[in-house]
């Protein structure tokens, strides 16, 4: 995966300027000894192409932290999404913005304990004022947050859902 | 056809005012602020009219509870401790509803203002009926209010900083750039920036 992220960046870099290919190697990983749990950790430049795929499916990109409240309560339903819509071309990637520190002390452990399948990726980029007009022009900046896209069809969410509300944001972008 | 164009376009602007109305509730900067009469943590009330000698204010919607907010809590005592002094002092209001969030009850903001120090008065937004009207959707989220004889122009609204993790790595003070540019009469350059943060808390 970290791979094709980075032949995505370098694709980008050759249209663009070679300051991309520097971004790459702000790339790394969380490893911890014992632990499966590997995490991709992205700043904004490494985390733009993965919510900006053009590859024919629905992508539902929920902002999260474990910390946040509202994001754990609704969690199970991003979870359901992606199990119940994984054959109907439906991708579900969290984004957790847990602060680095809490990698290994909260992150993982409660992504053991839940049982958490969807993708996980970490995102750690302290220039708020950069990223969040960037990633959509209407968002405030509170958390939780949710991106559904599929192609150039875009739709932003700064709420909270309910499983039936989120299912039906989902339905509008399968047809 | 001339008809159907004007229609159209007037439609077009009709949709695009609504939009504009639905979307931006809240303050925009050039906007009054109202005052307000909150409890602080000293069982007293607080307004902004009690401040005759100050040039304006620093307003911070923030909380216990929110790992942003508290990665700002020293800075913003120290935002207090270095603008109070020239007429820009620090009002801290706490917006969350406390029965979703314990955390932040009256009790509990007692305690974190007293192990943090706080040098500036840490109000209950009790009944949430402040928050809405600035605008504020998070926390930690500020607005700087210049006092003039029209009332408390919103001057800024924002982030304190470029580095919510880090104070010692921030490149750019917003709050305290906007402050000064008021205390020296200047325009500010960053008027509006954007913070991440968590969600007020209310009730559904």
């Amino acid at each position: 995966m970290k791979r094709l992220v980075i032949v995505f960046l370098l694709i980008l870099s050759c249209k663009e300027t070679p300051k991309a290919v520097e971004v790459t190697e702000q790339l790394s990983k969380v490893h911890h000894q014992g632990e499966a749990i590997v995490l991709d950790i992205y700043d904004y430049d490494g985390l733009e192409p993965l919510i900006n795929k053009d590859d024919g499916k629905v992508h539902v990109v929920n902002f999260w932290a474990t910390w946040c409240a509202p994001c754990v309560k609704e969690l199970p339903y991003f979870e359901k999404i992606n199990s119940d819509y994984k054959n109907k071309n439906v991708e579900v990637l969290l984004v957790s913005l847990d602060f680095p520190r809490q990698y290994d002390s909260k992150l993982k452990p409660f992504l053991k304990k839940k049982n958490i399948q969807s993708k996980v990726v970490c995102f750690d980029d302290v220039d708020q004022n950069r990223w969040i007009p960037a990633i959509d022009t209407t968002w405030s900046g509170a958390l939780p947050a949710t991106i559904i896209y599929k192609g150039n069809k875009r739709q932003f969410y700064e709420k909270s859902f309910n499983y039936e509300e989120l299912e039906t944001e989902v339905k509008l972008f399968l047809n | 056809m001339k008809t159907l164009k004007l229609l159209a376009a007037l439609v077009c602007f009709v949709s695009l005012t609504a939009f504009t109305i639905t979307t931006d509730s809240g303050y925009e900067v050039g906007d009054v602020a109202t005052d307000f009469s909150l409890e602080n943590i000293d069982g007293k009330m607080v307004s902004l009219s009690d401040y005759k000698s100050a040039k304006g204010f620093i307003v911070i919607f923030t909380c216990n509870t929110c790992p942003y907010a508290v990665a700002y809590e020293d800075r913003i005592v120290e935002l207090d401790k270095k603008y109070a002094k020239k007429g820009y002092p620090v009002i801290a209001i706490m917006p969350n509803d406390t029965d979703v969030k314990p955390g932040d009850n009256m009790q509990a903001m007692k305690a974190r203002a007293k192990a943090k120090g706080f040098t500036f008065p840490y109000l209950m937004d009790e009944g949430q009926k402040i928050y809405p009207q600035y605008g504020a959707t998070k926390t930690p989220h500020v607005y700087i209010l210049e006092k003039t004889t029209d009332g408390n122009i919103v001057k800024y609204i924002g982030a304190i900083d470029d580095n919510y993790q880090d104070a010692t790595a921030v490149k750019t003070k917003y709050v305290e750039n906007a402050v000064d540019a008021l205390l020296a009469g200047k325009e500010i350059k960053q008027k509006t920036t954007r913070a991440i943060g968590c969600s007020i808390k209310t009730k559904k």
